[in-house]
């Protein structure tokens, strides 16, 4: 697996209720809840991503409740990998139990800007910005955890086993 | 070398003899509970396609979120999971006449010291009060644990919190946890244990220290503990009848950081919007007019709750712009509050009275707010639009806080009453 998409960039402490905000959290439908992804931070989100792009956020990303449907929305949505300085706990566990790769990766908003491509390989850890040439490298996944992305989340994961 | 109460709960649930931070284990549950996302649950359990729950009797759920129904779309979900339950034979069910599930889960006896409680809910650190290992997880990765009865963990690092002194009046343990965070920070015990100690801790009622648990969440905490001791055994034993082995921490164990705190010093605390580590003193906000004053939640709903509440109102009115919501935390504190007279003297104040349940909390129903409005709270949460508009400003604080402030029409220090 390798992604390359455009950079969707947002700052530090990004928290589940602006991801996904608790007035949604009826829907159930992922093609739905990407309708509503990262609504009350970026009302332009949902209308311009495109399958594929890439999340870039600062650190603790996905603080707050332990709705996966924060991870939902965005897989919905189309992103194919976050990456940020950090993550909060529960949602680093969703992300990945969900199927939706998730990568830690110090330095990265400060070669990634909204807009720019953005090459990763989730195996190395390496990350290209397409745009302006710069790189960062992201801590790579423990094997176990590529696993389970690889089949799709823990409930594929399971099924196959 | 000593181990803390996590690495020593976890290797029991893992049944391996010693752990150390950052292993991987296999952890059986004692207890997995869900809300109203047990529907989500129910639906990823299916898409697993095995035939049955791993052990029904170790699931609880608990209609708490959206109770009584606010919409069709809600009604449907409450519907799936009643059929889900009836179909699995699952017992431990509670519908919408029980309660915020962080409160029926003790009040119902699945809090059992030394042992490790799974839950849909970010806040269910809260039972950590009671000595258990407790730690929220996704909906996925719950329907894993119905159908295998395990789930991955990492062995956390623990951070040693100790009090020193006692509370001024007007000082409560949410005032001690807020101060906490604000030194602290939202991601200050991210992936982390905390473990408290200290005489105001041992004093503390379990009330108390439910408080100290369930916002130690807003700290990022995989899971918070206070050592169990004579007044949660005998509370324990009150509602369970399981026997139970409670775990205490080595005396030499090893902890990442240890924080000392003075509450000689600790004056009311307030979380200001839109983040929970955005802390100051009520003295430094006090003027600030609000609109609305909300005492409940799985925080501060309990009859000590209440009581302070009532204290600040007695005599008083609340301000006649403030709309001021009361929600006991469980119909269980409902009913002991009814017969403290509590109840009818929030209604005689001008409050509202609804009916247990996590109410507008995390901006579902009952009492959202328009942009430009300000609320003092005694929830846990205050982020951007988590009651209602985007617009609007959530401040949590105390009990009595909250109740001084909805008398005044403004953020106001709770006065010292008797
Ligand atoms: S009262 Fe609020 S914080 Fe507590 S469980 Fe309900 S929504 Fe969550």
């Amino acid at each position: 697996m390798k992604f390359s998409g455009t950079v969707f960039k947002y700052g530090n402490d990004v928290n589940t209720d602006v991801i996904f905000p608790g007035r949604y959290l009826k829907v159930w439908e992922p093609t739905e809840m990407a309708k509503y992804a990262m609504e009350d931070i970026d009302k332009e989100f949902a209308k311009k991503v495109k399958r594929g792009d890439i999340l870039v956020a600062g650190k603790y990303f996905g603080c707050g409740s332990s709705r996966e449907q924060a991870a939902t929305c965005l897989k919905a949505a189309g992103i194919s990998v976050v990456i940020a300085e950090g993550f909060a706990r529960i949602f680093y566990r969703n992300a990945i139990n969900l199927g939706l790769a998730i990568m830690a990766c110090p330095g990265i908003t400060a070669i990634a800007n909204a807009g720019d491509r953005l090459e990763v390989e989730p195996t190395t850890g390496e990350v290209k910005n397409l745009t302006s040439g710069k790189t960062a490298k992201a801590k790579v996944l423990p094997p176990f955890i590529l696993d389970i992305l690889n089949d799709g989340g823990l409930i594929p994961h399971l099924k196959k086993s | 070398m000593g181990k803390t109460m996590a690495e020593k709960i976890l290797a029991r649930a893992a049944g391996v003899r010693s752990v150390s931070p950052g292993d991987l284990l296999d952890v059986i549950p004692d207890v997995a509970m869900s809300h109203e996302n047990a529907g989500l649950v129910s639906k990823s359990f299916k898409e697993i396609g095995v035939s049955k729950l791993f052990d029904p009797d170790r699931i609880v759920i608990i209609f708490d979120h959206r109770v009584p129904a606010e919409s069709e779309k809600t009604a449907e979900g409450h519907k799936t999971v009643r059929e889900f339950v009836k179909k699995y034979k699952i017992k431990n069910f509670f519908d919408i006449n029980t309660g915020i599930c962080h409160q029926v889960l003790p009040e119902q006896g699945f809090c059992r010291p030394g042992e490790v409680i799974v839950g849909t809910d970010s806040h269910t650190t809260t039972h950590g009060a009671f000595g258990v290992f407790s730690t929220g997880i996704g909906a996925t990765e719950m329907a894993a644990v119905w159908a295998t009865g395990k789930l991955w963990m990492m062995v956390p690092e623990t951070i040693k919190v100790v009090t020193e002194g006692k509370f001024s009046p007007g000082v409560f343990s949410k005032d001690l946890i807020l101060h906490l965070i604000g030194l602290l920070r939202a991601d200050g015990a991210d992936y982390k244990a905390i473990e408290f100690f200290g005489d105001a801790i041992d004093e503390m009622s379990i009330a108390s220290r439910m408080v100290v648990t369930n916002l130690s969440m807003e700290m990022g905490a995989k899971a918070a503990m206070i050592p169990p001791d004579q007044k949660t055994f005998d509370f324990v034993k009150t509602v369970s009848g399981k026997p139970f082995q409670a775990v205490l921490p080595d005396s030499d164990a090893k902890y990442c950081r240890t924080v000392d705190l003075d509450l000689n010093l600790l004056a009311p605390q307030i979380a200001c919007p839109h983040a929970v580590d955005n802390v100051k003193t009520v003295k430094e906000l006090a003027g600030t007019p609000i609109q609305q004053a909300l005492l409940g939640s799985c925080t501060n709903g309990r009859v000590e709750d209440l009581e302070e509440g009532v204290k600040q109102l007695a005599g008083r009115k609340v301000h006649p712009e403030v709309r001021m919501l009361v929600i006991p935390a469980s119909w269980k504190v409902y009913r002991q509050a009814l017969d403290k007279g509590l109840i009818a003297a929030f209604i005689d104040a001008g409050a509202v009275v609804l009916n247990p349940g996590c109410g507008p909390c995390l901006g579902a129903h009952q009492g959202l707010l328009a942009p430009g409005e300000r609320c003092i709270s005694s929830t846990n949460r205050n982020f951007q639009g988590r009651m209602g508009s985007t617009q609007a400003e959530i401040y949590l604080a105390s009990p009595a806080t909250v109740a001084a402030s909805a008398v005044a029409g403004k953020i106001a220090l709770p006065e010292v009453r008797s």
